[in-house]
């Protein structure tokens, strides 16, 4: 038991970071940080893949022309690494929109508290 | 016993489409009003045209068919002329004919607004029926069917007052609710049988089913088609219908939507069941009970309204009871009857509603306790009336005498003679708020006010149809063979004479 | 020509569309609306074509940059894919061209240029995750999707950007399990190639990873897909998104998420895994038909057009989840069908709602008279057309899906499902007639609200131009074309789009 939990310590780390990332998420009510939260989220994500490729006593998966490759199960397993690179970028994108749609937000309702804002709109509601 | 056999031709498709493509027409010529109306009775007499030709075939049993592609999965979109379907193509097509002269008298008697959205879907309806009437399987039957109701719509709500549209609403609620039963019946019969074609004595005939399977479908399939049936309690629809101008009134909730909704039946219980499923499961008490209940319940409520469209809309509700009880009693003497009451109380019914359209236009008046004189002041519409009333009660020389008896017949000959009491206790029933009208109107002395007939458009056709009810009664095979025809139903069904 | 060669097209069209509009329209801003319009037909008449190639030949398989899989990524062009991303790239043809005008009414003309160009990413995402045959590519174009619809939706009203961030928010992190769920799915199968790994699972144990691989993925999907309970974006974005966005995003976003469902758990899990083993397909089933119910309920309740819209697509959207849960070739192809006429239906009723707020200022139930019965006579035809089919009358396509579904539910002898199926078709009689109603006959009282509301003198018609009326109209002639044909189009094609084991 005590293997296993301390075997997984990485996963079990990545869980607490995907929990506070969704946590922020809905809990939080400023706009800024319900986007941090979703970042967080994303990280959490992409470590999730980096630490499922990794491997006791394996090394860099770089190929260089001194070296021979003896045996491939001794590199850590890049396609991971490779899908993550676009996984950071989607989430570097996503986080420009967010904070773009919350210059708009903000431009417009003047806050960027969810409390407030859903009662700025229900103001605004006769179209 | 001869065989019927089948011949490929466009017949059935081309009523169908006959008066679909006078829509076009009808809506162009909206300017024109004689141009227009020209279109209507031009489709009408073109749709009669054709379904009379199918008559001469098929007395030589020789049914017109069509395919027109498969529809829905395994199920093609097909027509059949067969006995039941002409003939019940014969009644609508001929009584629509009555009812576009009628109509134009009315609706310009009444100056009423719309006059082409009237037209227009009036026309949509008539193709809808003879889609209904020559459906080959059941998916086409529902697809019309469904078609039917949506083109009904805008004809009850025609006068668009508040009244119109809630009975509008709640025409849709039925109709589409009953829709949605009929379509799981299908669908559930389609995995049953693997396919959907009508079949003289039932397509479901060799299944094996239980107890419990059985009624459930049956149920569902009456849940269906019972609504437009006007079985009770899903009869609601049709007196609040009655908001509806009195044309649509006549032909649509006296012709064509109720009795699409028996005929519906006669297809549900003969040619999906059969009569041999409905005896083993003893489903027929279904169609007896609710049909009984529903004939006596009506007529007491009949007695009860003073508005006359009313009245004659319960009277309706009642007998079309009449006929779902000569299917629940599974023998060929009363199917004989039921098919000849689905004709004849058309005639007579469609006459009724007409004089009471004639009263409104021209005395407007609308209830049975204003009608005190009508009779002096128009004699030929209130004479018409007494001429429908007789036959409804199944006094002879009217036509609606010969169905009574042969339901009864049908009763004896079942070996249950309850429902045979219970006819002639109906037909006590009709007197009892049939003639009181009559009396009224020329025994009694009214002020009104005009004098003379409505116009001659509305009161020529209700007298015609008046004098078609007498002549029916005498000679039931006149012009059109209804009785021919109906007895051929009958053999195809139950096989052998009666 | 290799056939094969063509299979990426589609998507590859939509993207360098996307990226050129923006450039060449630097100097010429008029240009972009003509050149998305081309775009799209370019594309939509490659898909025709793949379609016809994959009738005829059976699975093409395109590989990107010649690597064979599972190292390279792989486009498949099967029966499936090639009649999903056919009827997506129809349906976006006639809503672009609808666009036109409608882009002119409600957006700036300075931000012309990135809206049609954001148009085109849509549609590169949606093309590339209907053509993708790698579950890593789907997440891709899944984001690419999503990240423009975002900015589409955001272009709106005043309060727009909110709805597009809470979409944003709920978009991704549905993007981010469907993710997780491929990271899970890699460690037990070691390979990112849909082909791939339907050929591997077979041979595994089915083991914890496995089954929340296709829980996560089946929430990040369904929140796409805006299954019941993770519909919550929809009603927001579709309603407060402007009518262009409406009209392109809400017959084919969800519609991809449906795709993508039923690509992964009928394709690649097989039917035994997603029924027997893990029963996700009856959860399917359940949300959806919860769904149904939930959708049409709040429907019948709101009183601004696109607003009931929405709603109704929530129930929609649970048909298509509900004849995929069920898991029986009728539900199947009731599903398939129900993508297309649903995509039918739903443009040409958000078309419609454009032409109200164009013409009329508004699209609120409450505000519409019967005078719309003179001044628009053909959007209000259009309208009613497009609600029957959604009631389901015969011969509307809305009549056909609903006979499949129902032989789907009755098959698996389910008949709470059935019920609902029928009773929905009820519901949405009750909120579409409330519009019919409103549009035809004069409302109590209305006759003082018509000088208010309504300026347009008697008799003139204040119907829309061509360039957007004959859309809308070719949409609803749609709807009884195409119902005649339906069982044309199954056996031709939605049969050899079954999965295996059917």
């Amino acid at each position: 038991m005590i293997k296993f939990l301390l075997g997984h310590y990485a996963y079990w780390f990545i869980l607490a970071l995907l929990v506070i990332g969704l946590y922020g998420l809905i809990i939080k009510r400023n706009l800024v940080k319900k986007v941090i939260g979703l970042s967080i989220f994303q990280v959490a994500i992409i470590l999730f893949f980096i630490a499922s490729s990794t491997k006791w006593g394996a090394t860099v998966p770089v190929l260089t022309d001194h070296q021979e490759v003896i045996q491939s199960a001794a590199y850590i397993n890049p396609l991971p690494h490779t899908l993550m690179l676009t996984a950071i970028v989607v989430g570097v994108a996503t986080s420009g929109v967010a904070f773009a749609l919350i210059i708009l937000i903000y431009r417009r309702y003047r806050t960027l508290n969810e409390n407030e804002l859903l009662e700025r709109l229900k103001e605004d509601e006769p179209e | 016993m001869v065989n019927a056999t089948t011949y490929t031709s466009l017949v059935p498709l081309l009523t169908v489409l006959v008066s679909l493509g006078a829509v076009p027409l009808i809506i162009l010529s909206s300017r024109r009003p004689n141009l227009r109306e020209f279109w209507t009775i031009a489709a009408g007499v073109a749709k009669l045209a054709l379904v009379v030709s199918l008559l001469p075939s098929l007395l030589r049993h020789r049914i017109a068919v069509l395919n027109l592609g498969e529809i829905v999965p395994g199920v093609d979109l097909a027509f059949k002329a067969d006995a039941l379907g002409v003939f019940f193509a014969l009644i609508a097509s001929s009584l629509w004919l009555f009812t576009s002269f009628y109509s134009i008298g009315y609706v310009r008697g009444l100056q009423e607004h719309k006059q082409t959205r009237y037209f227009a879907y009036f026309a949509v309806c008539l193709s809808a029926t003879m889609g209904i009437a020559f459906s080959a399987n059941l998916a086409t039957f529902i697809i019309f069917y469904e078609i039917l109701t949506i083109a009904t719509y805008p004809l009850v709500i025609h006068k668009e007052t508040e009244e119109a549209i809630k009975a509008g609403r709640k025409y849709l609620a039925y109709t589409l609710t009953a829709g949605v039963f009929l379509i799981a019946a299908a669908t559930w019969t389609y995995l049953l049988a693997g396919h959907l074609d009508f079949i003289p004595g039932g397509l479901l005939k060799n299944i094996p089913f239980e107890p419990k399977t059985a009624w459930s479908l049956f149920t569902l399939f009456l849940l269906g088609v019972g609504v437009k049936a006007a079985i009770m309690p899903l009869h609601s629809w049709l007196p609040t219908a009655m908001a509806a101008p009195t044309p649509v009134s006549a032909l649509l909730h006296a012709v064509a939507v109720v009795k699409s909704g028996v005929f519906g039946v006669i297809r549900v219980g003969l040619f999906v069941f059969g009569p041999e499923l409905l005896r083993r499961f003893h489903l027929d008490y279904l169609l007896l009970t609710s049909a009984s209940l529903t004939i006596i319940i009506a007529s007491f409520l009949a007695l009860k309204e003073d508005n006359l469209k009313r009245r004659l809309a319960y009277s309706t509700v009642a007998h079309l009871s009449y006929i779902v009880l000569g299917v629940g009693l599974i023998s060929s003497p009363a199917l004989l009857g039921s098919l000849l009451h689905l004709a004849f109380h058309a005639t007579m019914k469609i006459t009724l509603f007409f004089c009471a359209g004639a009263i409104y236009v021209h005395l407007h008046k609308e209830k049975v306790s204003e009608l005190d004189g009508v009779g002096h002041v128009m004699p030929w519409t209130m004479g018409a009336f007494a001429v429908g009333s007789i036959g409804l009660v199944g006094l002879p020389p009217v036509n609606g005498w010969l169905s009574k008896w042969c339901l009864g017949w049908g009763a004896v000959a079942a070996a249950r003679p309850l429902y045979l009491i219970i006819l002639i206790l109906s037909g006590l029933l009709n007197a009892a708020y049939f003639f009181p009208i009559i009396y009224r109107a020329f025994f009694r002395q009214g002020e009104t006010g005009k004098t003379g007939e409505a116009s001659l458009l509305m009161v020529v056709p209700l007298v015609l149809t008046a004098i078609l009810s007498i002549l029916l009664g005498v000679w039931p095979d006149l012009g059109f063979k209804f009785f021919k025809i109906a007895h051929e139903v009958g053999r195809v069904i139950f096989g052998g004479v009666s | 020509m290799n056939p094969s060669s063509l299979v990426p097209f589609p998507p590859l069209i939509y993207l360098f569309a996307g990226i050129f509009i923006p450039l060449v329209t630097l100097r010429w801003r008029r240009l972009a609306g003509w050149l998305a319009l081309t775009a799209t037909t370019a594309a939509a008449f490659f898909s025709v074509i793949n379609l016809l190639q994959v009738l005829k030949q059976g699975i093409i398989p395109y590989r990107f940059g010649g690597w064979i899989p599972p190292i390279g990524i792989e486009y498949i062009l099967d029966p499936l894919s090639g009649f999903v991303i056919t009827v997506i790239n129809l349906i976006a043809l006639g809503v672009i061209v609808h666009a036109h005008q409608s882009v002119k009414a409600e957006i700036k003309e300075s931000r012309w240029p990135p809206y049609y160009a954001l148009v085109m990413l849509f549609l590169t995402g949606a093309n590339g995750i209907i053509m993708t045959g790698d579950f890593f590519n789907l997440y891709v174009f899944l984001e690419i999707g999503s990240l423009s619809l975002y900015g589409l939706i955001a272009v709106g009203e005043k309060k727009s950007p909110v709805a597009a961030f809470r979409y944003l928010v709920m978009g991704t992190v549905g993007g981010g399990f469907y993710l997780l769920g491929v990271g899970f799915l890699y460690l037990v199968t070691g390979s990112l190639n849909m082909g791939d790994v339907r050929n591997i699972l077979p041979h595994l144990q089915v083991t914890a990873p496995l089954v929340v691989a296709l829980t996560l993925m089946l929430i990040g999907l369904g929140i796409k897909m805006a299954v019941f309970p993770l519909h919550g974006w929809l009603p927001d974005a579709y309603t407060y998104a402007p009518s262009p966005t409406s009209a392109i995003m809400a017959p084919i976003g969800t519609k991809i998420g449906a795709y993508a469902i039923a690509r992964i758990f009928f394709f690649i899990f097989g039917i035994r895994l997603i029924t027997q083993i893990v029963p996700i397909a009856q959860v399917l089933a359940w949300l959806s038909a919860v769904g149904i119910i939930y959708g049409s309920v709040l429907a019948m309740a709101q009183n601004e057009i696109k607003r009931m819209l929405a709603y109704s697509s929530v129930a929609q959207v649970g048909y298509i989840g509900l004849g995929l849960g069920l898991a029986n070739s009728f539900g199947f192809i009731g599903a398939l069908l129900h993508i297309m006429n649903h995509g039918l239906m739903k443009a040409c009723l958000f078309l419609v709602a454009g032409n109200f707020r164009l013409k009329l200022g508004h699209s609120r139930i409450d505000r519409l008279d019967d005078s719309l019965r003179r001044s628009m006579p053909w959007s209000a035809a259009a309208f009613t057309l497009a609600a029957l089919a959604m009631i389901g009358v015969p011969p509307t396509v809305g009549f056909f899906s609903k006979w499949y579904l129902a032989l789907g539910t009755i098959a698996s002898r389910n008949w709470l499902f059935l019920a609902i199926i029928l009773l929905s078709s009820l519901l949405n009689a009750v909120y579409f007639f409330r519009v019919i109603e409103r549009m035809y006959f004069p409302w109590r009282g209305s006759s003082q609200k018509r000088t208010l509301s309504s300026p347009a003198p008697k008799n003139e018609s204040q119907e829309v131009s061509l360039g957007l009326l004959l859309p809308t109209l070719i949409f609803a002639l749609a709807l009884i074309v195409v119902g005649f044909l339906n069982v044309w189009l199954v056996k031709t094609i939605l049969t050899k789009a079954l999965p295996a084991g059917f």
